[in-house]
């Protein structure tokens, strides 16, 4: 590993100042992007901001109102925790997709974004659930939505300086759920060729009132797609309605060909994601009822 | 800041229960000093980048590879190597099972395994074969002897649940 300097600061305060007096020092989360990519020579930082001594990035906080997510809380953290598994199913299920048991036990939420991969796979159910990041620099504070905060693969809105605190998650309302689907051509371990997640909300009779559509791995970064959504608000997801999801889907959908797939293949394969995904989010939000 | 001119940070931390301290490069990582350092060998390093498994260890109780962990993290810490694993000359289950079964060929990814079979059994006492292939997605065996290994590990399940009060 080439010369690095390391600290592992315990306030938000002397990490923000630690990556203002440096240039070209990065936080340091799980590390599993940013070690990997030191040890290929693709980032050489003159110094590492370790933030796992920070309480606001390590800690899951769930009020009446929000889920705020620390950034550096690893996959395996939140998989494991029930409240999370009840509010955003699909956004646990993303997490539970990315890499080994080991990197789970690494990787961290705020790294799966910050890290801007147009594959990653939390991030899409990040943007349908309408999560805010918040972002600390030397000026204060912001907050970005989470479909704002990458500007295309392996670049995001940080400017230099800042860093991500936390994600706040809105609590959903009644009959309410999420699902995130992606394919992959074997069973595990591998990046999507694409992915798709939806929330939405049902009303007693079971329409469709509110919904969120995102895919990823289809774009430089993941995308909010809101003719999807609204092809699936206000009816109960018939069969022509799912239908005109999927081709809102295949249409906003902007994928380049490699060696995972084609355009032609993603685009078609990304509609059938949001199809499926819509259906399962439906059935969690019929199962919450009662 | 030359390569010679790094300073050395000093790491506080604890091996299999006992406290160890350390020096080490604020960029080294703790599958080379637990090698290179620490002489505690039996944590193997294949590829480096997190794909193997073969360096797996526990870092306060989560499972990591120590490739992807930076040495200075630890302060403070609590590691698990597969040093630590057998008890007072008495094997563990999932070494007993990997050595009846002959789960192992090559042996390199066997210490990563073991550490990962341990670490699935104990929040996880009864794990079907198919918890068991994916939560070992991550320790690649070049001799492909997955089946051998998987069988053992549910023996060693099996034998755990048995023995358990």
């Amino acid at each position: 590993m080439p010369s690095v300097a390391y600290t592992a600061p315990t306030s938000l305060q002397e990490a923000a100042q630690a990556l203002a007096g440096t240039d070209n020092a990065r936080v340091l989360a799980g590390g599993t992007d940013l070690l990997v990519q030191m040890r290929l020579g693709l980032r050489e930082p003159a110094l590492l901001v370790d933030v796992k001594r920070i309480p606001e990035l390590t800690s899951i906080d769930l009020d009446g109102e929000r889920l705020l997510l620390g950034a550096a809380v690893p996959g395996a953290v939140v998989t494991a925790d029930p409240d999370i598994g009840r509010l955003f199913p699909g956004f646990q299920e993303g997490l539970g997709l990315i890499g080994s048991s080991q990197i789970q036990g690494r990787a961290s939420v705020g790294g799966n974004l910050c890290n801007a991969s147009p594959a990653a796979d939390s991030v899409p159910s990040l943007i349908v659930n309408r999560a805010r990041c918040h972002i600390l620099g030397t000026q204060g504070t912001r907050s970005v939505a989470a479909e704002d905060f990458n500007t295309g693969p392996a670049s995001n809105c940080l400017a230099p300086g800042e860093m991500l605190v936390a994600v706040e998650f809105p609590l959903p309302a009644a009959r309410s759920s999420d699902a995130y689907l992606r394919f992959i051509p074997r069973t595990e371990m591998d990046i999507a060729v694409a992915g798709a997640a939806v929330a939405l909300t049902l009303d007693e009779s079971g329409v469709c009132t509110d919904a969120r559509v995102a895919i990823g791995a289809v774009a430089p970064t993941a995308l909010l797609v809101p003719a999807a959504a609204e092809a699936l608000i206000g009816g109960s997801l018939d069969e022509a309605s799912l239908q005109q999801a999927a081709a809102a889907a295949s249409e906003a959908a902007r994928p380049i060909t490699d060696k995972r797939g084609t355009v032609e293949y993603r685009k078609t394969v990304v509609g059938v994601l949001v199809r499926r995904a819509a259906v399962i989010a439906r059935d969690r939000a019929l199962a919450m009822e009662g | 800041m030359g390569a010679n001119a790094v300073k050395k940070i000093h790491v506080s931390t604890t091996i299999n229960g006992e406290p160890r301290e350390f020096l080490c490069e604020p960029g080294q990582v703790l599958s080379e000093v637990l090698r290179l350092t620490l002489d505690l060998t039996g944590t193997k390093e294949g590829c480096t980048t997190g794909d193997c498994g073969a360096c797996s260890v526990t870092l306060d109780g989560a499972l990591v590879c120590s490739c992807l962990v930076l040495a200075a993290e630890t302060e403070g810490r609590e590691i698990g190597t597969v040093e630590g694993v057998a008890r007072g000359g008495e094997l563990h289950p999932v070494q007993q099972k990997i050595l009846e079964h002959a789960a192992l060929q090559c042996g390199i990814c066997t210490p990563g395994i073991v550490v990962s079979a341990k670490a699935l059994l104990e929040q996880n006492p009864d794990p079907s074969e198919e918890e068991v292939r994916y939560w070992l997605a991550g320790n690649l065996c070049r001799c492909t002897g997955y089946d051998k290994i998987i069988r053992a590990v549910l023996d060693a399940a099996a034998t755990m649940r048995e023995e358990a009060p």
